[in-house]
C-alpha cells in the first residue's frame, strides 16, 4: 500500500485511490485550508489558500527530497513517498499572506452577512490570519445585485474562488455565471438577460465559501449559528436526495445537501432546497375529525356536521369503523416510510384480512431530467415508490397500483377506503373523487384539504418529510433511514405513530424497532438489518450478497 | 564584441522587403524546399536541438527540448501556436519581424511544424498591431499561392494551415497556457501545470507555443547552419550543468533615455552598455543612466554600475534581476524618479494582473495603492517593507501563482526598492516629514466616534 508522510505521521492509501494532498492531510487528521477546491468541481489551484511544502521520499535510501517552493495542495497528487508539510513557518506565512490580501476588497461587514458563523473567511481568518490589517484601504461598500430569481450576489464580498462559476459550467451546465473585468477590480456576474435561473442554482449558494452569494429564500431569515442541523432525506421526488435540515424551535429555515457519494453527492436541485415551505402552511389539516352522521352524496344538501376526535379515540374508533363498514380498501402512499407502510398494511389485515392493498396516488410531473454533471431531477415527485412496492410484495399486493384501487372502488368491491396520502400539493380531482363518493366509510390522511378529502368521513391530517422518522428507498433502491427533524404542528400524530398505536403496541412509536422486523420479513428489506451507515445501502446489492 | 551583420533585420529598409518575391531574392524558403524533398521532421528537431536555439519569448527555454516533449507517435493533430501578443512594456522586435519580414517568420513556422508534425499553426496577434495584422495576412496568402502553405505542400506529403488571430488586447494573453485559453475562446486565465502544453494544450491536444522571433530564428538556422548559428553569442558555462549557453542573433529593443531607440541586432551577450553607447548613441542630453530594464519591465532594474553585465540568458539573473525576458532595454536617466517607475510599473501589472490567484490578483493592486499613497506625500518608512514583502513573496518562483505574471510584476518592486531603497526612503521622508517614522498601521477603517 502507498504510504504518505503527513507532518511526520505515515498514513496508508488504497492502491488505487487517486488522492490530492489536501485529501490525504484529511486522512492524517489535518485540515488544510483551501476556498476554491471542491471535490465536486474541477481543479483550479488559483486561491492559493491551499499552499504547503510538499517532497518525496526516496524508496530505497529513505532520503527526501523537498521540493523547493510551495505548492497547491489540491493541485499535488500523492503517491507512495509523497511528503506533505502543512505546519512549517512558510507554510503558516503563506497563508496569513492570503488571508490579508483577500481582506484588503472584502467589507468586512459580518454582523448584517448571512454567511456569519459559517464563514471560510472568518474561520481561516481566526485560524490563519495575522492580528493586524496592514492594508491601509478603505474597504468599500457592500455593493448587491440580483443575478437570479434564487440568488443575490453581494459583489464585494467575493473571493474570487470561481466554485459558483465552475458549477454551472460543469455541473448545471447552463454558464450562467462569469467573471467580468480583470485584476482585483474583476467581479461575478450574469450577462444581461441571461439571469442564474436553471433548477440547480441553490447549490451555488453552499458552494460560495464566502457570503458573496446569498440565498433569497434564507436571507435574514435566521442568524445560522441558532440552526440546528438533522440528516435527513429529501421528499421532493424518487432520487431521494440526503439533506440536512436546518431547522430551529420546530420551524425549517433551509435544506442544505448533505453529501452522499451513492445518491446525490454534493447537490441538491432548487425543487428540492425550496420543498418545504408547505410545512409551515397555514392552510395544513391539524385535526383529526369524523364526519357525526352517516355521509350522503355530494350535494344532497350541505356538509355534515364533524366533529373532533381526540387521537387516543381514533386509534379505536377508526378501528371499530372501518370494522363495522365491511371490505376494506387502502391506498398506502408513496410518501409513507417503509416502517409506516408495512404498519399500515398490517393495521388494515387486522381489520378485514381481505382488505385490497395498493399503492397510492404516485405523483409525476415531466420527465427525468438529467444534468452534465450526473445529477438527475426524477419525474416521479415521491419519495419512496419502490419501498412501499416492497411492502405490499411482502403482503402479497404487489404490483397493485393506485388505478386498479380506483377501479376496485368504482367495481363496488369494497365498502371502506382508507387513502394515506401526505401529498405537498393538490393531487386529485373532483372528478377522480367521485369513485370514493358512495362508500360506507372513507378515511382520508392528507397535509391539505383536496375533493377526496371532502368526502371523507374520517380526515386525519398527515405529517411531512421532515415530520416523520424512518426509511425511504429510492428509485435506484437506495435505502437511507432518517429521523424526523423538527415536531409535526401541535397535536398531529404522525403516521407511524398512529399505526403503532393501531397495532396495540406499547410505549412510544419506534420506528427502529419496527425496521428490525420489516428487515426479517423479506429478503428484500434483509440490507436494513441493524445500524445503517448515513449514506444509506443499495438493497439490492445486498439480495446479490 | 564580434564583428556582426544583421540577419533577422536584413529585410529592415529593403524596398518591399516583406513581399515573397523580395525574401525569396534573399534566399528565402529555398531551405524549406530542401528541408521538405529530403529531410525528416527527427533532422530538424535535431538542427535545431544542437543549433543550441533558446526561445526568444522571454524565458529562454531550449526550443529543440520544448518540441521533444510532444508525445511520441501520436495520432494527432498536434498544434503550434505562434505568441505574437507582444505585449511586455518595451519590447517591439516582434512588430518589426512581422511588418518588415513575415516570409521569414512563415517560413520558420512552416520549418516548425514540419518537425512537430502540427498540421495546424495558429499564429495569435496583438490587438495593436494592425500592420502587423495586414503585412502577416498578406504574406500568408502568398505563401498559399506559392504552394507553401496549404495541402500537399510542394509535393512532399506534409499540409499545413496557418491561421491568423487577431487577440483582443491583454498582456496575460502573452503567457502560453493564457493565450491557448484565449485562442480557445475562454478568458484567459492561465492553466494550472502539469500538464504543459507540449501534453495537453490548445484543444487538449500536444501543442507547441513559440515566439515570433524564435520562428525567425529557425528559418535562419535553416537558410545559415547549425554551426553559423553557435558561432554568434556565449557559449554553455562549463562551472554551470544547467547553463545551456545562449547562441544566436538576439534582437535588441532599445528605449527610454537613449538618443537613438530602435531595435537593434547583436549577438548575444552584449553588455548592456555596450548596447546603450554603440547603437543607442548613449544616454540623451549627455546625462547618466540611473537604473536600465535589461529585458522588459518585468524583469527587473539594473543600476548604472551594473551595465557591464552582459545581456544573455544568464547575465541580469547575476545582478539580481528575473533575466532577459525580451530583450528590451529601457534607459531610465538620472533625473527620473525611481518612486515615479515604480509607481508605473506597479499601475501596469495592477491593470493586467488576470485576477487568478489571490496574491497577484490583491498584491499587484495593494502595492499600486500603497505607491499612490507615497506619491501624494503620505508614505512611510514601513511601506517599503511591505512592498519587499509583496515583491518577494508573489510569484511562480516562491509558488504563490500560477504564472509568471507576478513573478514579473514582483520583480520590479524589488529590485527598485534594494536597489534604491535610499531614493525611496529620501523621497517618503521629505513628502511626509511628520507622518513618516509612524509605523502604526493606516486607521483603514472608518471608526464611527462614540459619544
Amino acid at each position: 500500500m502507498p504510504v504518505v508522510i503527513v507532518d511526520g505521521q505515515e498514513i496508508e492509501i488504497g492502491a488505487d485511490e487517486r488522492l490530492n494532498c489536501i485529501e490525504a492531510a484529511r486522512r492524517a487528521g489535518k485540515e488544510i485550508p483551501h476556498y476554491c477546491w471542491h471535490p465536486g468541481l474541477s481543479v483550479v489551484a488559483s486561491c492559493r489558500m491551499c499552499l504547503i511544502e510538499t517532497g518525496q521520499r526516496d524508496t530505497a535510501t529513505g532520503k527526501i527530497t523537498m521540493v523547493p517552493k510551495l505548492v497547491p495542495g489540491c493541485q499535488t497528487p500523492v503517491k507512495d513517498g509523497t511528503v506533505i508539510v502543512t505546519e512549517s513557518q512558510l507554510v503558516k506565512d503563506s497563508r496569513a499572506r492570503v488571508e490579508e490580501a483577500l481582506l484588503i476588497d472584502h467589507p468586512i461587514d459580518c454582523p448584517i452577512c448571512d454567511k456569519a458563523g459559517e464563514c471560510l473567511l472568518q474561520d481561516y481568518h481566526f485560524e490563519h490570519g495575522q492580528p493586524e490589517r496592514r492594508a491601509d484601504l478603505q474597504p468599500f461598500h457592500s455593493r448587491k445585485r440580483d443575478v437570479g430569481p434564487t440568488v443575490t450576489l453581494f459583489v464585494d464580498r467575493c473571493i474570487m474562488c470561481t466554485r459558483c462559476v465552475r458549477f454551472t459550467r460543469e455541473i448545471a451546465g447552463t454558464a450562467e455565471l462569469m467573471v467580468t473585468s480583470r485584476g482585483a477590480k474583476e467581479e461575478i456576474d450574469v450577462f444581461p438577460g441571461h439571469p442564474l435561473a436553471n433548477k440547480l442554482s441553490g447549490n451555488v449558494v453552499d458552494l460560495c465559501p464566502v457570503g458573496a452569494l446569498g440565498d433569497k429564500d434564507f436571507l435574514y431569515q435566521q442568524r445560522v449559528w441558532f440552526l440546528k442541523r438533522e440528516a435527513n432525506v429529501c421528499g421532493g421526488c424518487s432520487a431521494g436526495c440526503s439533506i440536512h435540515t436546518e431547522h430551529n424551535q420546530d420551524a425549517v429555515y433551509r435544506l442544505k445537501p448533505r453529501e452522499n457519494p451513492h445518491v446525490n453527492k454534493w447537490w441538491i436541485c432548487d425543487e428540492g432546497r425550496y420543498g418545504w415551505h408547505h410545512l409551515h402552511d397555514q392552510a395544513r389539516i391539524l385535526d383529526a375529525t369524523r364526519k357525526a352522521t352517516t355521509p350522503g352524496h355530494r350535494g344532497d344538501g350541505g356538509t355534515p356536521a364533524t366533529e373532533s376526535i381526540e387521537w387516543a379515540d381514533v386509534v379505536v374508533k377508526l378501528r371499530d369503523d372501518l370494522k363495522a363498514a365491511g371490505r376494506l380498501a387502502v391506498a398506502v402512499s408513496p410518501m409513507l416510510t417503509v416502517e409506516e407502510a408495512w404498519m399500515l398494511c398490517a393495521v388494515a389485515k387486522s381489520i378485514d384480512p381481505e382488505a385490497f392493498l395498493a399503492l397510492g396516488f404516485v405523483p409525476t410531473q415531466g420527465a427525468d431530467e438529467s444534468f452534465p454533471g450526473g445529477f438527475t431531477i426524477r419525474a416521479e415527485k415521491c419519495p419512496n415508490r419502490k419501498g412501499v412496492e416492497e411492502v405490499l410484495a411482502v403482503y402479497a399486493a404487489g404490483g397493485r397500483s393506485w388505478d386498479d384501487l380506483v377501479a376496485h372502488v368504482a367495481a363496488g368491491k369494497a365498502d371502506a377506503a382508507w387513502i394515506t396520502a401526505g401529498y405537498p400539493g393538490p393531487w386529485i380531482d373532483t372528478a377522480a373523487a367521485d369513485a370514493f363518493a358512495d362508500l360506507g366509510q372513507l378515511v382520508v390522511q392528507d397535509l391539505f384539504d383536496s375533493p377526496l378529502m371532502r368526502l371523507a368521513t374520517w380526515r386525519l391530517p398527515a405529517t411531512g418529510f421532515a415530520e416523520r422518522s424512518g426509511t425511504w428507498v429510492n428509485v435506484a433502491h437506495h435505502a437511507q433511514a432518517f429521523r424526523q427533524a423538527i415536531r409535526p404542528p401541535a397535536g398531529v400524530w404522525p403516521e407511524g405513530r398512529l399505526f403503532w398505536n393501531m397495532l396495540g403496541r406499547r410505549g412510544l412509536y419506534d420506528p427502529i424497532a419496527v425496521r428490525q422486523q420489516v428487515a426479517t420479513s423479506s429478503a428484500a428489506f434483509a440490507a436494513l438489518a441493524g445500524e445503517l451507515p448515513a449514506t444509506g445501502v443499495d438493497l439490492r446489492l445486498h439480495q446479490i450478497a | 564584441m564580434q564583428p556582426f551583420k544583421p540577419v533577422l533585420l536584413e529585410a529592415v529598409g529593403v524596398p518591399d522587403g516583406h513581399t515573397i518575391a523580395s525574401y525569396k531574392s534573399r534566399g528565402g524558403y529555398a531551405p524549406l524546399e530542401a528541408t521538405l524533398a529530403g529531410k525528416q521532421p527527427a533532422d530538424v528537431i535535431e538542427m535545431v536541438k544542437s543549433s543550441g536555439l533558446r526561445g526568444r519569448g522571454g524565458a529562454g527555454f531550449p526550443t529543440g527540448l520544448k518540441w521533444t516533449f510532444l508525445p511520441k507517435d501520436h495520432p494527432g493533430p498536434i498544434y503550434l501556436c505562434i505568441n505574437a501578443d507582444e505585449s511586455e512594456p518595451g519590447t517591439f522586435n516582434n512588430r518589426i519581424l512581422m511588418e518588415d519580414d513575415p516570409h521569414q517568420v512563415i517560413e520558420g513556422i512552416i520549418l516548425s511544424s514540419f518537425a512537430t508534425r502540427a498540421s495546424t499553426a495558429y499564429l495569435y496577434l496583438r490587438y495593436e498591431y494592425p500592420k502587423s495584422w495586414h503585412r502577416l495576412q498578406g504574406a500568408i496568402d502568398e505563401a498559399y499561392a506559392a504552394g507553401y502553405l496549404g495541402k500537399n505542400i510542394r509535393g512532399s506529403g506534409f499540409s499545413l494551415d496557418v491561421y491568423l488571430h487577431r487577440g483582443a488586447a491583454a498582456y496575460i494573453c502573452g503567457e502560453e497556457t493564457g493565450l491557448i485559453e484565449s485562442l480557445e475562446g475562454k478568458r484567459a486565465w492561465p492553466r494550472i501545470k502539469p500538464p504543459f502544453p507540449a501534453i495537453e494544450g490548445l484543444f487538449r491536444k500536444p501543442t507547441v507555443v513559440n515566439n515570433i522571433e524564435t520562428m525567425a530564428c529557425v528559418a535562419q538556422i535553416a537558410r545559415r547552419g547549425v554551426d553559423w548559428f553557435k558561432s554568434i553569442g556565449v557559449p554553455a558555462d562549463p562551472a554551470n550543468p544547467r547553463d545551456p549557453g545562449s547562441y544566436g542573433p538576439k534582437l535588441y529593443c532599445l528605449s527610454g533615455h537613449v538618443e537613438k531607440p530602435g531595435c537593434y541586432e547583436a549577438a548575444l551577450g552584449i553588455t548592456a552598455r555596450e548596447l546603450i553607447d554603440r547603437f543607442g548613441g548613449g544616454v540623451w542630453k549627455g546625462r547618466k543612466a540611473k537604473a536600465v530594464i535589461p529585458g522588459g519591465i518585468s524583469m527587473g532594474l539594473m543600476t548604472e554600475s551594473e551595465l557591464d553585465t552582459p545581456l544573455d540568458f544568464a547575465g541580469p539573473g547575476k545582478v539580481g534581476c528575473l533575466g532577459l525576458g525580451t530583450a528590451a532595454v529601457v534607459v531610465i536617466d538620472d533625473q527620473t524618479s525611481i518612486v515615479d517607475f515604480l509607481h508605473n510599473s506597479a499601475r501596469f501589472f495592477a491593470h493586467e494582473s488576470c485576477g487568478q490567484c489571490t496574491p497577484c490578483r490583491e498584491g499587484t493592486s495593494w502595492s499600486l495603492r500603497i505607491l499612490e499613497r507615497i506619491k501624494a506625500g503620505k508614505g512611510r518608512l514601513k511601506d517599503l517593507d511591505i512592498l519587499l514583502e509583496l515583491g518577494t513573496t508573489m510569484g511562480m518562483m516562491p509558488g504563490s501563482t500560477i504564472c509568471g505574471l507576478a513573478d514579473g510584476a514582483a520583480w520590479p518592486m524589488k529590485n527598485a526598492i534594494k536597489k534604491f531603497r535610499g531614493e525611496f526612503e529620501d523621497y517618503i521622508k521629505r513628502t511626509n516629514p511628520s507622518g513618516w517614522m509612524v509605523t502604526d498601521p493606516v486607521p483603514a477603517l472608518q471608526i464611527v466616534g462614540a459619544h
